[in-house]
């Protein structure tokens, strides 16, 4: 049965929960297929993920690598493909908990990297899983820096092979997923050397593992990194080379190849190579970024309608939780936020899908403002999520601490993301670089991409909000944050010019700047979140108060955003101090409007409980009955030797002889 | 792994720095002959054999508690063989011992043991406290439910007096009365002190204290109307063998309830306690207690994340050098000096709760408890203000090491999940920035009636002076001068007038518009709590401010006045619109703040290793890869991936289990 303190919750949503859940699918078709995905891996004993909590880092291994091999089968017996409509669900059933995930983005560097030849040769293997890929880039001591990798690959002409080597500790590759007990090849990222000359890094198919007993081949060195925050169901190894010779041939060639006789010759154009590597920073931002925030969310709004502390009231029953205005505070932003970027995500799908097409007729115009909106937003989300899945940990108390909650789980996921594909500081910079260029560009009256021309309009007004209720206007706010990232960009550009024209390297100058070019980089992304926001809203559907609810969400970002950052709009006066006096009040009244439509926006992302493995969010909100039943199962709570050992003994009078 | 040198970037980093880290590690400790002792527990304790083991990364939970309860039952032995009883030096030793992890004993010698001693009547101590001293009692303290933490008079365990019998009847009535989080108490103890709702002749006479046995003494079986176990894994504290308590009809004879204060006679009469505000004092120093660990873990987490950045080596900075340390990066640099002058300020903070809280305990036995109730309330806020922020700060030193700050080797993740629950433990800290803000509140209404407040809340008095103004306190515009930390302490102090009055005057607003008080009060607490924290940050200014005038020696007093201008100067920066709002900084002087910020990072960069050498860690204590005194970090992290469960054998047993067969169908 529900517990009633959440299912009252849910009679008095504002809005059609279903519809919601629709339009976050993009449509009620998805939502059925969806669906009909979940319910077939949750309802397949081998995915279930119910004692995850109490498993080992071994016993976590073996049941990801159990589930990858059984979804093969499984996939096969639904009649889903790799190009089917139910494929991208799969990944958010399973929660991610699955091995070989290594193994695509194999395939996908032989597609993207290999001549034909290359792929016809490897791509159907690695189809068949007759062997099991890696992709090992990342070293020991370079994972941001490229061109700094250390490992090298000497081409011997006498034999028509590649030499391959992992010169010094720091050039051993460390991190790669599948690598440390999966996989039997890799794609290695090496320095090519021909003849004594450098040409730069390279991808070689390395064999490492002998097909026929998983055995390590001659020269190769594997093994797991060891434990950490996370990821304990993938095995993240290590790879030392020690004169690994493999053939010419085994050189991802699509664009550069290594003739017989060591010629060494470029061929096509990397630009699509660039774009793809675009694309994977988006492609995270769903599964691994949002479904966490969301169901951290999910998880942290039910149980702070079930928990109830202290009174609000004398004589009254003790309150829920979560009709504290400083508990809404902490949940309510993050309940947006997760909104905000589920729309930003779209509009960046919709882009690149514009890009795509334009790339597929050789125009690559739109490739800087893609590659700069991908790894600012990468940056943003991935750090605005992950403090938010902190925030819902800590907003559930001590229950939040345990991992049958399902946070911490949540969070040391998520967090990884701040660092993989691009480290947040180095992304950001690179958005600023675009910003910076296009700044200049503007200024000069030359014509920049779509979501930068608002540089070139520099208005030197004050905001017109005459009251509180001015600062639930989009306008309002867009012109805000507008204000505030061009601000940012102008001063920073100026900045730079006057240490330039000061003498100063311009490295140097750069250097120098960076503080202020993330923060430039970072209210660019929020601008563009906030104007995304409003515009979606505008389009929405005005039927089953969808489209209100989300205005009141989408106010609620915004202001948000200027209540905890309020010194870069008060900044040269755009906004005064009576109006950010507005800005917190309007902000804190939508805290108490948002609140009692709280349960049925988290319930719009339509979890399972399943999925959500949390004692203490489930559906039907039985908290502590749940939280007592899963302790039980805790290994803990098996036989333990240490009473033997050592309890008994202490208790026996060991101590009473001092 | 082998002997080595001490890498060269490391070397070169001492070498250039302008101050004796010795000196200022004397200062931390509260001098050269506490470092020295500190020293002398440090070295018997990790050159004694009996407490070395497997890196505690590979093993299990079951196995971590285990060697926990192993060093825990030698820890007590050799405390009482080296005659160690200083509590200080206590906690050095059990510090060293358990390497800053919690340990299943904790709540026997930190809970139950003091509360025998201060509730328990002499006839009781007798029972139990010298059983107890010798751990053929262990015992826990449980207090917090499933279902209540915070509001303790919430808590639902009942305890009813049958004076047929003259027992206590202890019962759990509900899913949510079971006892639930107590350290020690799923597997450790086989007692505990619980908190009941005590029930005699019919009525409730609120929580009180009763010793509960709850495992067979012999055989350690629970005993029959008592259920108990483990309450399964944590985010972290693996060691500790959190529990849960469930108890059905356990009778324990009238004796066990604690009665030095309150008492049930024979026939059921229940007699008052006379008031006790010694428990304000225990609150005072546990607290301090955690104020004083934000302090130690977010240093640890800098030591970490600096040796570590000063040995990475990446990308360049200018064309054609060589890659540069990471620590030459101006963000890398923005993202962990602050944090590493905030692990100073709160060091000095930490240092004077606890003198204060000494000198008032003096004053409590001669009678004198005036300063309490301020420092109760500056405590719960500091708490609170300074867990947020080391919380927070470690987070950042572990993104700051990249992907292997993620790798448990690193050792930042352990030091992560141990600390953050000191944001929800003794006091959530919501909670506690709201009462905080209650007296400040009280101070200002006192203020506003004519009255004067004294101590750390005095700036309000000026509040009564600027009342005539119509503008905002702090309108009245202060010269600050950004190089001098005095002057930035006022700037402080009229951003948290500032903002206690604009909470009081919100308050105010609310209580005219609705009836109840508490609706108004819960409608004004996200403001509250701004006004809590920005009281809070004034006083860490503050703080750090007057500590500087106390160093003789002029080189480390140069470099610490270099971290608190940082950690004013950052904190302004961060809260701009704070300043901006009040009219207590300019923008032309917010943009000169920022650029300040810049010029001391640079400032502080060649003394930043040595900066984090002065809180003189050693290595086994902090356990991390990369934060190695010696900086050889990668030789280290393969040595020590080796030795991961995974790589017990050469071929994983999912080979032959899932891969082969697979492979042989496709």
């Amino acid at each position: 049965s529900v517990n009633p303190d959440l299912g009252s919750e849910r009679q008095t949503a504002s809005f059609s929960v279903e519809r919601l859940t629709a339009l976050l699918d993009g449509g009620a078709e998805q939502t059925r297929i969806r669906r009909a995905v979940v319910d077939a891996i949750e309802s397949d004993p081998v995915f279930s993920r119910e004692n995850q909590y109490f498993q080992t880092q071994n016993e976590r291994y073996e049941a990801a690598v159990r589930k990858a091999v059984h979804l093969q089968k499984k996939m096969h017996e639904m009649g889903w493909t790799e190009n089917g409509p139910e494929y991208k669900y799969i990944y958010r059933a399973l929660s991610g908990d699955v091995a070989f995930l290594l193994h695509r983005v194999f395939m996908r560097s032989i597609s993207v990297l290999g001549s034909d030849t290359q792929i016809a040769k490897w791509i159907p293997l690695a189809t068949q899983h007759k062997l099991i890929g890696s992709y090992a880039q990342t070293e020991l001591g370079h994972g941001t820096y490229l061109q700094g990798l250390e490992t090298t690959a000497v081409f011997d002409t006498a034999t028509q092979e590649f030499i391959l080597n992992t010169p010094k500790i720091s050039a051993m590759k460390w991190w790669p997923g599948d690598m440390g007990r999966s996989a039997t090849h890799t794609v290695v990222f090496a320095q090519l050397y021909i003849h004594g000359k450098c040409y730069g890094i390279h991808p070689f198919i390395v064999q490492i593992r002998s097909l026929q007993d998983h055995s390590l081949c001659p020269g190769i060195t594997a093994g797991d990194i060891g434990p950490k925050m996370n990821f304990e169901h993938i095995d993240n190894g290590y790879l030392l080379l020690k004169n690994v010779r493999i053939p010419r041939e085994n050189m991802l060639s699509k664009f550069c190849e290594v003739r017989p006789d060591g010629t060494y010759v470029r061929q096509g154009s990397q630009k699509i190579n660039y774009f793809t590597m675009t694309t994977v920073r988006i492609s995270l931002i769903a599964d691994e970024v949002l479904t966490p925030l969301m169901k951290a969310c999910t998880i942290a709004v039910r149980y702070s309608v079930v928990r109830r502390q202290s009174k609000l009231k004398p004589g009254e029953e003790e309150a829920k939780i979560l009709d504290y205005q400083t508990q809404q505070e902490k949940l309510l932003p993050q309940l947006a936020a997760a909104y905000a970027f589920h729309f930003v995500n779209d509009y960046l799908q919709e882009l690149f899908n514009r890009g795509y097409r334009e790339i597929q007729r050789k125009n690559f115009d739109m490739l800087p403002e893609l590659h700069a909106l991908s790894s600012g937003f990468k940056a943003v989300i991935t750090q605005h999520c992950t403090a938010g899945v902190e925030i819902c940990l800590r907003a559930c108390g001590g229950h939040g601490y345990s991992m049958l909650s399902g946070l911490p789980s949540l969070y040391t996921k998520i967090l990884a993301s701040c660092i993989y594909e691009g480290e947040n500081t180095i992304l950001l910079l690179q958005t600023a670089r675009f910003l910076i260029k296009c700044f200049m560009a503007a200024s000069a009256g030359q014509p920049v991409p779509p979501s930068v021309t608002y540089l070139a309009a520099v208005k030197h007004g004050k905001c017109p909000a005459k009251n509180k209720l001015d600062f639930l206007s989009p306008d309002i706010y867009t012109e805000a944050y507008q204000h505030v990232a061009v601000r940012l960009t102008s001063n920073t550009a100026a900045k730079l010019q006057d240490l330039i024209q000061s003498g100063v390297k311009k490295h140097d100058a750069w250097n120098q700047c960076t503080v202020q070019l993330v923060q430039a980089a970072k209210a660019h992304c929020h601008y563009i979140a906030v104007k995304n926001f409003a515009e979606t809203v505008e389009k929405l559907e005005t039927k089953a108060g969808i489209q209100k609810i989300m205005k009141h969400l989408c106010d609620l970002f915004a202001l948000h955003g200027i209540f905890s950052n309020t010194g870069a709009f008060l900044h040269d006066g755009y906004t005064s101090a009576a109006q950010m006096d507005m800005v917190t009040a309007s902000y804190l009244d939508l805290l108490a409007v948002i609140r009692k439509d709280a349960v049925p926006l988290v319930d719009a992302f339509d979890f399972t409980d399943k999925s959500l493995n949390s004692a203490l969010g489930s559906s039907d909100g039985q908290v502590y009955q749940r939280l007592y039943e899963w302790a039980q199962k805790s290994p803990t709570n098996q036989m333990s030797p240490a009473y033997e050992r050592y309890l008994k003994p202490l208790l026996h009078n060991t101590l009473s002889k001092l | 792994a082998a002997a080595m040198s001490v890498n060269a970037d490391l070397r070169r980093e001492r070498a250039a720095a302008t101050f004796q880290p010795e000196l200022l590690t004397h200062i931390l400790d509260g001098g050269p002959e506490r470092t020295r002792r500190r020293k002398e527990i440090e070295a018997l304790v990790l050159n004694d054999p009996d407490f070395q083991h497997e890196d505690l990364n590979f093993l299990s939970r079951s196995q971590r508690y285990e060697q926990a309860i192993r060093k825990s039952s030698l820890m007590v032995m050799k405390l009482r063989e080296y005659g160690i009883a200083d509590p200080e030096e206590i906690y050095w030793f059990k510090s060293f011992v358990h390497r800053g992890r919690p340990e299943p004993l904790d709540l026997h010698l930190g809970m139950f043991l003091p509360t025998l001693l201060t509730q328990a009547t002499p006839e009781q101590q007798d029972r139990f406290f010298m059983p107890a001293w010798n751990l053929e009692i262990i015992g826990t303290y449980a207090q917090t439910e499933m279902g209540h933490g915070t509001h303790l008079r919430g808590l639902e365990t009942t305890a009813t007096y049958d004076p047929s019998t003259q027992e206590f009847i202890l019962n759990s009535p509900t899913v949510t009365s079971i006892k639930w989080w107590p350290g020690g108490l799923g597997k450790t103890s086989n007692h505990a002190i619980v908190l009941a709702q005590l029930y005699t002749q019919g009525q409730c006479k609120g929580l009180h204290a009763f010793i509960v046995p709850i495992r067979q003494l012999g055989t350690h079986e629970p005993l029959p109307g008592i259920t108990v176990g483990d309450i399964g894994p944590k985010f972290g504290y693996d060691e500790m063998d959190n529990g849960y308590l469930k108890m059905d009809n356990f009778r324990i004879p009238r004796e066990n309830m604690l009665m030095k204060y309150a008492q049930v006679e024979p026939d059921g009469t229940y007699v008052k306690p006379v008031s006790d505000k010694l428990t304000y004092g225990t609150m005072v120093f546990i607290r301090s207690l955690i104020v004083g660990d934000s302090a130690r873990s977010l240093s640890r987490a800098c030591t970490i994340a600096i040796r570590y950045s000063a040995v990475r080596h990446q990308s360049e900075l200018k064309p054609g050098e060589p890659e540069p340390q990471i620590l030459d990066y101006q963000t890398q640099q923005y993202k962990l000096f602050p944090l590493l002058a905030t692990a100073y300020a709160f060091h000095f903070v930490g240092a004077y709760i606890k003198d204060t809280y000494h000198r008032i305990s003096g004053d409590i036995s001669t009678g004198d408890l005036s300063e309490l109730p301020e420092l109760h309330a500056l405590t719960a806020g500091l708490k609170a203000f300074t867990s947020w922020t080391a919380n927070a700060g470690i987070e950042e030193c572990r993104m700051a090491c990249g992907g292997h700050g993620y790798s448990r080797c690193s050792g930042i993740p352990d030091i992560y999940v141990t600390f953050t629950p000191s944001c929800t433990y003794e006091g959530e800290n919501t909670v506690m920035m709201l009462q905080t803000a209650r007296f400040l509140m009280k101070s200002y209404t006192q203020v506003t009636s004519g009255q004067k407040v004294t101590g750390m809340v005095s700036y309000l008095n000026d509040l009564s002076r600027q009342r005539i103004q119509p503008q905002h306190v702090a309108a009245r515009t202060v010269t600050v001068r950004i190089n001098d930390p005095t002057s930035l302490v006022e700037a402080y102090k009229s951003r948290a007038a500032r903002l206690v009055e604009s909470a009081a005057k919100n308050l105010q607003a609310e209580l005219n518009h609705r009836k109840s008080k508490e609706d108004a009060w819960n409608r004004t607490s996200v403001d509250l709590v701004r006004a809590s924290e920005a009281h809070c940050h004034y006083v860490v200014v503050k703080l750090f401010t007057a500590k500087l005038a106390e160093v003789s020696a002029a080189a480390v007093r140069a470099v610490l006045t270099d971290l608190c201008l940082l950690y004013a100067l950052f904190g302004i920066s961060r809260n701009a619109g704070d300043f901006l709002q009040a009219g207590i900084l300019t923008s032309a002087q917010i943009t000169q703040v920022n650029q300040h910020v810049k010029e001391l990072l640079a400032v502080i960069r060649p003394n930043a290793v040595a900066l984090v050498d002065s809180f003189d860690f050693h290595d086994v204590h902090l356990g991390s890869v990369l934060g190695r005194y010696d900086g050889n970090v990668y030789e280290n992290m393969f040595e020590w991936a080796k030795k991961s469960p995974l790589n017990k054998t050469q071929v994983h047993e999912s080979f032959h289990k899932h891969l082969k067969p697979m492979q042989a169908k496709l």
